[in-house]
């Protein structure tokens, strides 16, 4: 490829000739399967998407789950989504940002969802996603849990469990941790 | 008497300046070669860590003259062990520049410009000035970023061939322990860092509850100490990998997680090792890899040997194994590939074009939604996104493309007919009828 590279270098000594490239950002790979992802969304009712930083920023964006069921219906928990440049070749970042009561969400807002961790594959999408995080509103398991005391109570007293949801819900004390209100 | 000094370049003349029957299509052995490749090659090196020392020593004894090194990270005491162009003393600076001292020290004649900062941070006009482009990272991300750079210049003509003038030959090395790769990338002819992205496994993620309640493993310890513990001690302050102080209180926590599950084997060492997923680096494989992709470097350039073609793994974990494998490119690639090319007229509206779109014999796609350079010009969904691209429908392309003769846009949608319908996402060049300064040719890059 000499040649090439001396009548290139050759050409940019004459003229540093006016790139007619139109300005703008590079998109990423990643960039391209979210929007793609994002394009195809197919939500249930109870959940909804938004983006903070306007309709060209779909790498940071917000997920708001009701559930119409379960221990926590009626309440609002948000989601915060993070995209890598080399997503899906790795997994989003998802943090719940409403504070909860929840054996598989500790009080830092970390999710224990297998597919965003472990089990992630570049074939799963924000769908999936999704649709898991609000699995784990109509089906909280103490199998996997972060927050220890409430996996324990849902596993040994599912009432106390469920009196506990309502009231972290309305906004109060459950042992010596605040929640505030989320309905 | 005068004793006539050997040349310095002996062992490379018998490369550069006699003829061969492995060499490659365009050679032209003679010291002419010899002295262009001093002249016109500019080498861009990515990376200056213990890949990169030997990367920059390599090219520079090979007898590239003009080289520049990009890297962003400082000097630390455990790099000393294997990135033989540092020094104790040196320990804080940046290594792109203290590597570029100290090969221009040694070396004579060569020219080295560092480069302290991200490879995010330079404009693309910077990366186009190279003749070719080596990289020494350890990295998904970054490869990716420099490949999409690179591609981004790539310029196909109307019957899909790529235009030679706007190839930016990549040579990637890696090495993890006692394993690496080198291998080429010619944008447009060889398989591109995106269509073989699965070549590199996912990082092992650990589920967040065994790290909370039930620890196995001194990894285990760690990333509790590291992903749990820090935001609850320290809130809305993330973890700073690069301050010791933070390596320092995630190592100690550790120790006390450690303790309580009665776990051995938390280190200092292993703690930064986990939390920056670093595997432990061996000299002789960086000096391998760094040799075959300098060698590689010099091939592309002078043509005096066939190259790689174009994926080697170089493997001593037990006795020693290397291979080369041919991997292909994929021609629907995003990145690299050619796209389809679309003539529109400049009224056009995006309404109208993907109504197009849908008869296109090559793509057949429905429900189509459309992005350019970072702008989304209309999404099917979700609702608050369809939205506020609605209004978009009823302006010309050419004026939502800002305006340009011909760029690259990218669609998805339902490709098919019938029942047979599958989602795709697809890379388009849209040339402009009626524009100034169209040629029959088009760009593959903007991806
Ligand atoms: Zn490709």
């Amino acid at each position: 490829m000499i040649k090439l590279f001396k009548v290139k270098e050759k050409q940019r000594e004459l003229a540093e000739s006016a790139n007619g490239k139109p300005p703008g950002k590079k998109q990423s790979a990643g960039e391209l399967r979210l929007h793609k992802d994002i394009s195809e969304l197919n939500l249930p009712k109870t959940c909804s998407i938004s983006f903070p930083n306007g309709k060209d920023d779909l790498m940071n964006f917000e997920v708001t789950i009701r559930p119409d069921e379960g221990y926590y219906l009626s309440g609002t928990f948000v989601f915060s989504f993070q995209i890598s440049p080399i997503y899906p070749h790795e997994a989003p970042k998802v943090k719940c940002k409403t504070k909860v009561y929840h054996p598989n969400i500790d009080l830092e807002g970390n999710v224990c969802l297998n597919i965003l961790r472990e089990d992630w594959k570049p074939v799963l999408n924000i769908n999936t996603i999704i649709y898991g995080l609000y699995h784990l509103f109509t089906e909280p398991n103490h199998e996997d849990p972060l927050n220890h005391d409430a996996a324990a109570v849902l596993r040994d007293n599912p009432k106390m469990f469920e009196s506990n949801v309502r009231r972290a819900m309305a906004g109060g004390y459950v042992g010596q941790t605040f929640f505030p209100r989320c309905i | 008497m005068a004793v006539s000094q050997p040349s310095r370049s002996r062992d490379l003349d018998k490369l550069l300046l006699r003829p061969g029957h492995l060499v490659g299509p365009n050679f032209e052995p003679g010291p002419e070669l010899r002295d262009d490749i001093k002249e016109y090659v500019k080498v861009l090196v990515v990376g200056a860590g213990g890949l990169g020392c030997e990367l920059l020593k390599d090219l520079a004894l090979t007898g590239f003259k003009y080289l520049d090194v990009i890297d962003m990270d400082r000097i630390e005491v455990t790099n000393l062990n294997r990135q033989f162009l540092f020094r104790l003393e040196d320990v804080g600076k940046p290594k792109a520049e203290v590597a570029a001292k100290r090969v221009m020290e040694r070396v004579n004649g060569v020219n080295i410009t560092p480069h302290f900062c991200r490879i995010e941070d330079k404009p693309l006009d910077f990366y186009s000035d190279f003749s070719i482009i080596v990289l020494g990272l350890d990295s998904v991300e970054a490869r990716s970023y420099i490949n999409a750079v690179a591609c981004g210049f790539l310029e196909y003509d109307s019957e899909d061939n790529p235009r030679e003038e706007t190839v930016k030959p990549m040579v990637d090395g890696g090495t993890e322990g006692f394993k690496g790769h080198a291998r080429i990338i010619v944008p447009g002819t060889t398989p591109c860092f995106e269509c073989t992205i699965w070549l590199f496994p996912p990082q092992v993620k650990f589920p967040l509850c065994t790290l909370a309640e039930t620890p196995r493993t001194a990894a285990h310890c760690i990333e509790y100490a590291h992903l749990i513990k820090w935001n609850e001690v320290h809130g809305s302050r993330s973890f700073d990998p690069d301050n010791p102080e933070d390596m320092q209180w995630v190592y100690s926590e550790a120790v006390k997680r450690a303790e309580l599950f009665g776990i051995p084997g938390v280190t200092y060492s292993f703690t930064q090792g986990v939390v920056k997923n670093i595997i432990p680096a061996i000299a002789s494989t960086n000096a391998i890899i760094s040799a075959a992709c300098a060698l590689e470097t010099l091939k592309i350039v002078s043509g005096c040997s066939k190259t790689l073609s174009n994926y080697l793994t170089y493997n001593g974990v037990e006795g020693l194994h290397t291979k080369v494998t041919e991997f292909v490119r994929d021609k629907d690639c995003l990145v690299c590939g050619p796209g389809v090319l679309i003539e529109l007229d400049k009224s056009v509206t995006l309404k109208k074009f993907i109504d197009q779109l849908e008869d296109h014999p090559r793509l057949l796609l429905s429900r189509v939604s459309v992005t350019h350079r970072g702008k989304n010009l209309y999404m099917q969904a979700p609702p608050v996104l369809e939205e506020m691209t609605r209004s978009n429908l009823d302006l010309p392309l050419f004026e939502l493309m800002g305006g340009v003769a011909k760029d690259v846009i990218h669609v998805n949608g339902m490709a098919g007919k019938g029942d047979k319908k599958q989602s795709c996402l697809r890379k388009l060049r849209v040339v402009f009828r009626g524009v100034d300064g169209i040629a029959d040719i088009d760009m593959a890059g903007g991806a």
